[in-house]
């Protein structure tokens, strides 16, 4: 059950524009509605497996707005994890994309139907690929982070992961590498915790009280926010990118969120009544504010709903990869991230 | 002439200054020490990385994806092995993104027994390395060659692993052939130019000599030495070891043809099948431990597709299945394969009759 974190000082409470609280509240849920789609085609045989991001919209689609989209070092890279899909709505992917990939078709354009649900791989927005082994992209952050050091622009590394995964070594080696004295790196590290690991509470697990309590031995400046609250999450994703992007320093951001599917199909996938939804205590807020009607509000889920349900039926008929699709892209055959990086025309 | 990791230096030189090497980074690999084996002296690119084998492997992914070019090195194989799952993820890149992105790095690192390195600094890698779908996997047994394909590897748009053979790094080239084109005759002279000197080391800058880029293609064996009567194909130092199995062998009139495949990854089935039609008799040689060993997968292959071109049953020569090679002499000896074994194995292969 996800705590409540109060929002400390720091982070600014100035009032977000009633129009942003629009676009957040429609990709919030644009997100839902995906992957309650994506639930209902793996339920019906219309794909092997799901897992996504229900329960994080309030966190991971702040997190795609503020991202500055584009290719190479002077843009900033994602290294996401498998419960990113509101960040990648935020960021502009099609959400039929995502269908594709659950139904593994040719025509998936993030891995041409050999990876799981919410695999997202975009190299034109710098999203690296997303990959089921978990913590792996806080080994890889730093990388990119480097590189974005070198290049002397604006550009922020954002790795994100849940909480359990924390204990990785690979996430000592991002607080160690991102934070070498006089080698400090920009990268935002983005921690969701649901407080599980598929099945296995925090608790028992983690002698820490917060998992950002860990970013203070490395002089990391590190933040615990209620990331069920849109508002909250946008304010201190702006703030800890601005600090990342002008002092090129790292940020250790962990957001408590909800998990409303369970960890994944394996789980059964149903709604868990019990953790706070982001979207309806976000709802009730608008129609509070008078921001939106409810009338409006379900409009626009029935909206996406037959959307997305009229587009997975499309997405049933597109082709399947061939067997011989397998022996593509073993290897490349030219330097595809070196040309577009790289200005000095070195490949 | 130069020693095999005064070559390697000398690429590294070449791949920072005129081919786009942006970092070349490990464990001790930057000033004043320059690489526990003297690899990295003297080179602008080079830093030492936190003692984190994972953090460096992960961080030359990252750095590659972000369009740099990176060549990293694990200190001792020994210590890649808490890395795999890295390693795959870097060979998968491409390939799960569906052709998206690529990884152009390169990863070096000191492999084999051969100088009583006990437990931990013999391991072998080449059987875990080529089960590494994605990448590219080389082991040079020459300076010449450790020069070319670690330049060809620094310009491949893939993961390209450069296992060096640790028993090697300090042995010159044994004829001109085997030397880096473009390095002083004089020995000394080499030395004093690019060898960081004792002591301080502060004021040191290297000399570079003016070596060319030299392309060894990824992928091409090397025939050592011609033959008829039998085929010895291996990498890494066993090429020196056979060498000295095969001139022994001439004595006794026997004509070994010995292959260094110098690719291990995609290697070069051409160049094996070529010489398997000649001589009928084929060993393969290799000191990583023999069960699930990369010569097994070569021989497989040869039963498959050249069986009926056999006079002999193919062999393998490979280290002993033991958890580690140990210290002592006669265990070192006992636990890879030595010259007599593979002299005695050639034999009989040789007058073996069908
Ligand atoms: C290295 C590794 N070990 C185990 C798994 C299996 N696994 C998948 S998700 C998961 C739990 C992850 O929990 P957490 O990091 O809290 O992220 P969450 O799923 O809760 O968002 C496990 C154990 C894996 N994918 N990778
Ligand atoms: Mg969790």
């Amino acid at each position: 059950m996800a705590q409540v974190v109060s929002v400390p000082r720091r982070v600014s409470d100035e009032a977000l524009s009633p129009e942003l609280l629009v676009q957040m509240y429609d990709l919030m849920v644009k997100a839902r509605v995906l992957e309650e789609r994506l639930i209902r085609m793996q339920k019906q045989g219309d794909g092997y497996f799901w897992i996504g991001g229900p329960g994080e919209e309030a966190f991971s689609v702040p997190l795609g707005l503020l991202v500055h989209k584009g290719q190479g070092p002077e843009f900033d890279y994602l290294h996401l994890h498998y419960r990113g899909g509101g960040t990648m709505l935020a960021l502009g992917a099609d959400p039929v994309d995502a269908l594709r990939q659950m139904k593994n078709t040719a025509t998936d354009p993030y891995s041409g139907g050999r990876n799981f649900a919410s695999h997202y791989s975009v190299r034109k927005w710098n999203v690296v690929p997303v990959s089921s082994p978990i913590e792996v992209q806080y080994a890889m952050a730093p990388g990119t982070a480097m590189a974005q050091k070198r290049a002397g622009g604006k550009g922020i590394t954002i790795v994100t992961g849940g909480d359990a995964g924390t204990a990785e070594g690979e996430f000592a080696s991002c607080l160690i590498w991102s934070s070498r004295k006089g080698h400090e790196l920009p990268v935002l590290i983005v921690v969701t915790n649901n407080q599980y690991g598929i099945s296995t509470p925090y608790d028992g697990q983690h002698g820490e009280k917060r998992v950002s309590d860990r970013g203070a031995a490395f002089g990391i400046r590190s933040l615990t926010i209620d990331g069920n609250d849109p508002e909250t999450s946008y304010r201190a994703i702006r703030s800890a990118m601005d600090y990342v992007r002008t002092e090129r320093k790292p940020f250790f951001l962990e957001a408590m969120v909800s998990r409303l599917y369970g960890h994944s199909s394996s789980s059964g996938a149903n709604f868990v009544s019990e953790e706070a939804d982001c979207i309806a205590q976000f709802e009730a807020k608008l129609e509070d504010r008078k921001i939106l009607t409810r009338a409006r509000m379900s409009e626009l889920r029935t909206k996406y709903t037959e959307e997305l349900l009229e587009a997975s039926k499309r997405v049933r008929e597109e082709p399947q990869p061939e067997p011989e699709d397998v022996w593509k892209h073993v290897f490349a055959e030219e330097n595809m991230v070196g040309k577009a990086a790289r200005k000095d025309g070195a490949s | 002439m130069a020693t095999f990791v005064q070559a390697v230096r000398m690429a590294l030189h070449v791949g920072e200054e005129r081919l786009g090497v942006t970092d070349i980074f490990g464990e001790d690999i930057g000033a004043p020490l320059g690489g526990v084996f003297t690899q990295t002296q003297g080179l602008r690119t080079a830093w030492n990385s936190p003692l984190d084998e994972r953090g460096i492997v992960g961080s030359a992914i990252g750095l590659a994806l972000a369009g740099q070019k990176p060549v990293a090195e694990i200190q001792f194989c020994d210590y890649a092995f808490n890395t795999i799952d890295l390693l795959k993820l870097a060979g998968a890149m491409c390939w799960s993104s569906n052709g998206d992105w690529n990884c152009p790095m390169v990863l070096m690192t000191p492999v084999g027994a051969g100088i009583h390195g006990s437990i931990y600094h013999s391991h072998s890698f080449d059987a875990q390395a080529t089960r590494l779908p994605g990448w590219k996997i080389v082991m040079p047994s020459t300076p010449r060659d450790a020069y070319g394909l670690l330049l060809s590897a620094i310009m491949d748009p893939n993961p390209v692993m450069f296992l060096a053979p640790k028993a090697l790094l300090r042995q010159k080239a044994q004829s001109p052939e085997e030397d880096v084109p473009g390095v002083p005759s004089d020995d000394r002279e080499l030395s004093k130019m690019i060898d960081a000197p004792l002591g301080d080391r502060s004021k040191w800058r290297p000399r570079w000599p003016n070596t060319p880029d030299l392309f060894v293609p990824l992928g091409e064996a090397r025939v050592v030495r011609e033959g008829c009567d039998a085929t010895v194909v291996t990498y890494g130092r066993h090429v020196h070891v056979c060498a000295k199995a095969c001139a022994e062998l001439e004595a006794e009139k026997i004509d070994v043809e010995l292959i260094d495949l110098r690719t291990l990854h995609p290697y070069d089935w051409t160049a094996i099948v070529k010489s398997v039609k000649k001589t009928g008799r084929v060993l393969f040689v290799n000191e990583d431990t023999e069960i699930t060993n990369f010569g097994e997968h070569l021989v497989r292959r040869t039963v498959d597709e050249l069986f009926y071109e056999l006079h002999a049953p193919p062999k393998v020569i490979a280290g002993k299945h033991l958890p580690g090679v140990g210290l002592a002499d006669n265990l070192e000896k006992a636990s890879v394969p030595q010259q007599d074994e593979i002299r005695d194995a050639l034999r009989n292969l040789a007058r073996h009759e069908p």
